[in-house]
């Protein structure tokens, strides 16, 4: 502990980026000293991760991929006709599947236009000196811990034509014509399902937005209403501007939510009435663990995994690039 | 005056959005105490009379505790798995150096982009092959692996704000680097750990997919799995299926109440550092 001071002389205690990049390079100097014990350690505490994470993660993709070149039940051991492209050739002409990119779009479509910005204008309002704004925060995101298929079970029976709660309202307030059978008209259903979509997830991107907006400096917006600017103004060219990486994420995750989802729908219409709310994940539940056609639904399962690699990778490259580089030196203070 | 006005507003579209989420559960909750005849004349009012049997014959035919337990034991299980072997790879990741390093890391980080529905069909012919199928590790090791990129990330990035100068001053005092990461690190971690770990056990409180294809054999159906079956099974009984909805929002909802500090602020830094 005698020279405990002395080194805290020669370099202060980490707070930025760049003191915890030199906080991973000081033990290196002492990897001389003992290369085995570290190279033992690593291999030790990396492993059991490692063999985890390819064997169900990285391998179940692989097997994806190698399956979707065959016609198979999925009851042989091993897939054997060989079909090449068939599957792919298959899908694009399938009529569901083409449906289903329509209506994810659809979906993604609705979310970014009125799902993320109620979320955003709530987050605005609860950033306000509210008085009971903490309960309505945890309000407005408890929805987001129940399960999607709770939520779906829930709505099926408000939405239900008989006893449920929608309808019943409607006729309360003498909107008795609204009414309807919200879940089996082909051409509501994908809006009644997108609306208990962002019942559930408003409050998760809301939560985020809140999160971005307090980390504005509060000298940013003051100094922009002690130059006369108005509320609007402040929000649009102060706020909006600053919270824009927080934005980025949060439609990138509603996008990747979009491509994936799968419990909610199943649950609330299992993807009827005549496929008008199915999506990709259950088109391919329906081919692979109802209809058994593996080597099918396995070629679905890839498309997903390409659409949301292909979105993934245009995404970063050329919409949050600017955020991860402006992250290592705005964000620098707080890693 | 305009200020009043104002938070009048705010506070008139925050009711109805609250009103949103309060009056469907409140529904579910106060349906549970309806029978069907009162369902359809009255929905939204209190239930007159009172008709507790929903709920009591659910909390006594033991199915309901039953997958109550399976779901605690299967979300304890991923989250104790996903959080040990994260932290030992953080660690690594964190404060080696060696060569391949961010090879590896990038390809966990690459992981957080694999959909679950992508892989579940090749993870359920795996897990076949493996003789997984209606067995809890079946459900428990694929969450854990897919638990894996986040909690990689969020524990590394915390990992490295740890001074170099305290590793430096344990060595001194003659701690092996195992020993700092036992004695000292993960102690100094618990406020991330906890982070973590909630965020590792709502995914899989909330997962259905994968213990939808996993367990044929109801013994191990977890809540959601639960829930849906109940729904299929007593779907003309809506009282019932309302009660057996509400008592399943229990658990999350009192979780929510306990954690949801680690919970929002996990979130929030799990999105901004992924």
């Amino acid at each position: 502990m005698v020279t405990r001071p002395a080194l805290a002389d020669e370099r202060p205690p980490a707070q930025g980026f760049h003191d915890a990049e030199q906080a991973i390079d000081a033990p290196s100097r002492r990897r001389n000293r003992r290369p085995i014990g570290d190279r033992v350690a690593i291999a030790l505490f990396l492993l059991p991760a490692l063999i985890l994470f390819t064997l169900l993660v990285l391998a179940p993709i692989v097997v994806a991929a190698y399956t979707s070149f065959f016609k198979w039940n999925g009851f042989v051991d091993v897939p054997l006709t060989f079909v090449g492209l068939d599957n792919f050739e298959r899908l694009l002409a399938d009529e569901v599947f083409r449906g289903d990119l329509k209506r994810g779009l659809i979906i993604i479509g609705l979310s970014l236009t009125t799902q993320l910005p109620m979320a955003l204008g709530l987050a605005m309002l609860l950033n306000q000196p509210l008085r009971g704004r903490t309960v309505y925060r945890l309000l407005f995101f408890a929805p987001y811990v129940l399960s999607e298929v709770t939520t779906a079970v829930l709505f099926m029976i408000v939405f239900s034509p008989e006893r449920g709660l929608v309808n019943y309202v409607l006729n309360g307030i003498g909107l008795a014509g609204l009414g309807t059978t919200w879940l089996a008209d082909t051409s509501i259903v994908l809006y009644s399902l997108f609306f208990v979509i962002s019942w559930k997830y408003f409050g998760f991107h809301m939560i985020l937005y809140l999160a971005g907006r307090q980390n504005i400096p509060k000298e940013l917006t003051e100094a922009a209403t002690v130059d006369g600017a108005n509320a609007w103004q402040v929000f649009r060219s102060v706020t909006l501007p600053l919270l824009g990486p927080t934005i980025r994420i949060s439609v990138f995750l509603s996008t990747i939510g979009a491509i994936q989802l799968f419990d909610m729908v199943w649950v609330l219409t299992g993807g009827g009435p005549v496929h008008q709310s199915e999506v990709m994940a259950v088109t391919m539940f329906q081919v692979g663990f109802r209809r058994f056609e593996v080597g099918y639904a396995s070629a679905i399962s890839m498309a997903m995994f390409i659409i949301s690699l292909v979105f993934a990778l245009f995404y970063q490259r050329f919409v949050m690039r600017r955020d991860i580089e402006g992250a290592v030196t705005v964000m620098g203070g707080r890693r | 005056m305009t200020k009043r006005v104002k938070f009048t507003i705010l506070h008139l579209i925050s009711l109805v959005i609250g009103a949103l989420i309060v009056v469907p559960i409140g529904f579910g909750v106060l349906g549970g105490f309806k029978d069907n005849g009162q369902l359809s004349t009255s929905p939204l009012g209190p239930p007159s009379p009172w008709v507790p049997s929903n709920y009591t014959d659910i909390l006594a035919s033991g199915i309901f505790w039953r997958q109550l337990a399976n779901s605690t034991f299967i979300a304890l299980a991923t989250t104790v798995i996903v959080v040990g072997l994260s932290a030992m790879a953080a660690f690594v990741f964190a404060r080696f150096t060696f060569r391949g390093r961010e090879f590896l890391f990038t390809l966990f980080a690459i992981g957080l982009m694999f959909p679950f529905a992508v892989a579940i069909l090749p993870l359920f012919i795996l897990l076949r092959s493996f003789g997984l199928l209606d067995n809890p590790l079946g459900v428990i090791l694929p969450q854990a692996a897919f638990g894996l990129p986040v909690t990689i990330i969020i524990l590394r990035s915390f990992f490295r704000t740890i001074p170099a100068e305290i590793e430096e001053s344990a060595t001194i005092d003659g701690c092996s680097r195992l020993g700092f990461f036992w004695k000292i690190l993960l102690p100094m971690a618990r406020p991330a750990i906890a982070t973590v770990s909630v965020l590792a056990i709502v995914a899989s409180w909330n997962n259905f997919f994968l213990p939808l294809v996993v367990f044929n054999d109801p013994t191990w159906w977890t809540l959601p799995v639960g829930v849906q079956q109940f729904q299929g099974q007593y779907s003309s009984d809506t009282a019932r299926v309302l009660a057996y909805v509400t008592l399943s929002m229990v658990p999350a909802l009192a979780f929510y109440a306990v954690a949801e500090r680690q919970l929002v602020g996990g979130l929030a830094t799990g999105v901004t550092k992924g």
